[in-house]
């Protein structure tokens, strides 16, 4: 069993709208994949799918080989929300000491995953007066505590500042070189070079998911972020449009 | 239910609310001074023959009002911004238990309740000398139990709201009606045989009735004992609405 993530057909609708139109892709394990597409593409109705709190109407989702959302799941899987989702009431230290609980860790270990992201100076800082990018870091410090088997992040680095984007992109390398499976979503094109391999989304369907350097390859050109223009017009000139499963 | 998880959630609930400095002082002091002025509003009255002093009746049954009315809408907004916020959604992927959460809130609360009760207990007799024939641990003993009772209603009663504009509405729905009914302004025998029906059906009733039961008699009675017995029960059936309104998974 050597992908994370198992995604079959997936059809997701959200009100009258169909969000996810038959999406099939895997996710390796112990790789940062990054899941790429424009705002409103899916990425979070997807990743929601992922860890088992989103109702599909269709299709199968598995994850470390068993169906999403299973009980057993609940301590390997790590999620951080788009919205950083901790109390704001509490400090960082009490938020990550809480999900450390949950998870049977203890103190030393919330106190590593505090310090992880960086916040190790703001820890007895309430959460509601921090500012937005420290927000983010400590909810994310929330979803690594205990050291989940998969993690699905959420748009971990929007608000951070360039150096601490990068402390924060070499973190998920290291976590990936140990064994951990990353499932990363972004808008920004940048930081899809940063990812071993990549997913992109558009209308609920997905284009490319393929490495970096395929990624380029395949669309002739240097720059992802010109790459990925010319795989969705590419897209949807053709009539079946699948580009990105004949390139991989 | 995972007596570990359930620990780190009424930690956490307690802790949140030890960061909130106003609204402790809220609990503690607006009772008081509420007893206070209903002291002073009763305090000239004449005591109707063969009955009990007006204000030891009515600063009895306000001593179960206040946990009802302030855990109802403590806990109403509190569980809105879990929804809201996006915390319960993280927690409902974590092995936290449904159970957890919902107990966390009933022994949390229902400890912020009981100081409160405790703390308005304390004006009440030694301030105002309130006299009752029963213990005043009873009296605590049942406004904790009311308080729990307001938690898991405001737990469930948090599922229809989307904003905390809405969740404060829902106090007059769910509350309003059961302070009416309950006996204090109209004793329930009194009543038309309607009205008596809807308040037969309400918890907080038989919470009145067990107040009125140690008001009146020194030893705890077996009416009393049911009555707390139906106000435990009526918030076991709200706790278990409340977790079937949360769903791992939604739309």
């Amino acid at each position: 069993m050597d992908d994370a993530i198992a995604v079959r057909d997936l059809v997701v609708d959200r009100g009258r709208r169909r969000v996810l139109d038959g999406i099939s892709c895997t996710v390796r394990r112990g790789v940062v994949t990054g899941l790429l597409g424009p705002s409103g593409s899916g990425k979070t109705t997807l990743m929601r799918a992922v860890v088992g709190v989103q109702v599909i109407a269709g299709g199968s989702v598995t994850v470390l080989g068993r169906p999403a959302g299973s009980p057993a799941l609940r301590r390997q899987v790590g999620y951080l929300t788009q919205a950083p989702s901790v109390y704001a009431d509490l400090t960082v230290r009490e938020n990550a000491r809480y999900f450390a609980a949950i998870q049977g860790c203890g103190r030393a270990e919330a106190d590593q995953a505090v310090a992880d992201v960086g916040l190790a100076g703001a820890a007895t800082q309430l959460v509601g007066t921090l500012s937005g990018g420290q927000r983010s870091r400590a909810s994310l410090a929330c979803a690594l505590v205990g050291g989940p088997e998969l993690v699905i992040l959420d748009e971990p680095t929007v608000g951070q500042d360039p150096v601490l984007r990068a402390d924060l992109w070499a973190r998920f390398h290291e976590m990936a070189a140990a064994g951990t499976t990353l499932l990363v979503s972004s808008h920004v094109m940048d930081e899809a070079a940063r990812c071993d391999r990549l997913l992109l989304i558009r209308e609920g369907r997905l284009i490319a998911d393929d490495t970096p350097d395929a990624v380029r390859a395949a669309a002739g050109v240097d720059d992802l972020d010109e790459a990925f223009l010319r795989l969705i017009r590419a897209n949807e000139a053709g009539p079946t449009g699948d580009a990105g499963r004949e390139a991989s | 239910m995972n007596p570990r998880i359930l620990a780190a959630t009424t930690g956490r609930i307690l802790r949140q609310l030890r960061h909130d400095r106003r609204t402790i002082a809220l609990l503690v002091v607006v009772p008081a001074v509420l007893l206070t002025l209903v002291y002073y509003m009763y305090a000239d009255q004449p005591t109707p023959p063969g009955q009990p002093a007006v204000f030891d009746r009515v600063a009895l049954v306000m001593l179960g009002f206040f946990p009802f009315i302030i855990m109802f809408l403590v806990t109403s907004i509190a569980m809105l911004r879990e929804r809201t916020t996006g915390t319960l959604e993280r927690l409902l992927t974590t092995p936290l238990g449904k159970v957890d959460l919902l107990f966390g809130y009933g022994i949390a609360f229902g400890l912020a309740g009981a100081l409160q009760a405790t703390v308005a207990s304390v004006v009440a007799y030694w301030f105002f000398d309130l006299h009752t024939a029963g213990t005043s641990a009873l009296v605590i003993l049942i406004a904790a139990v009311n308080a729990v009772l307001a938690v898991a209603l405001g737990l469930f009663c948090s599922a229809f709201a989307r904003t905390e504009f809405q969740a404060v509405q829902f106090m007059p729905v769910v509350v309003a009606p059961q302070l009416l009914l309950c006996g204090l302004f109209v004793p329930r025998g009194q009543m038309a045989g309607w009205l008596q029906a809807i308040s037969d059906v309400l918890p907080l009733s038989y919470a009145v009735e067990a107040l009125q039961e140690v008001g009146a008699h020194a030893e705890p009675t077996g009416t009393m004992w049911r009555d707390v017995a139906i106000v435990a029960g009526a918030a076991v059936l709200a706790l278990v609405l409340a977790a079937a309104t949360l769903r791992r998974r939604s739309g």
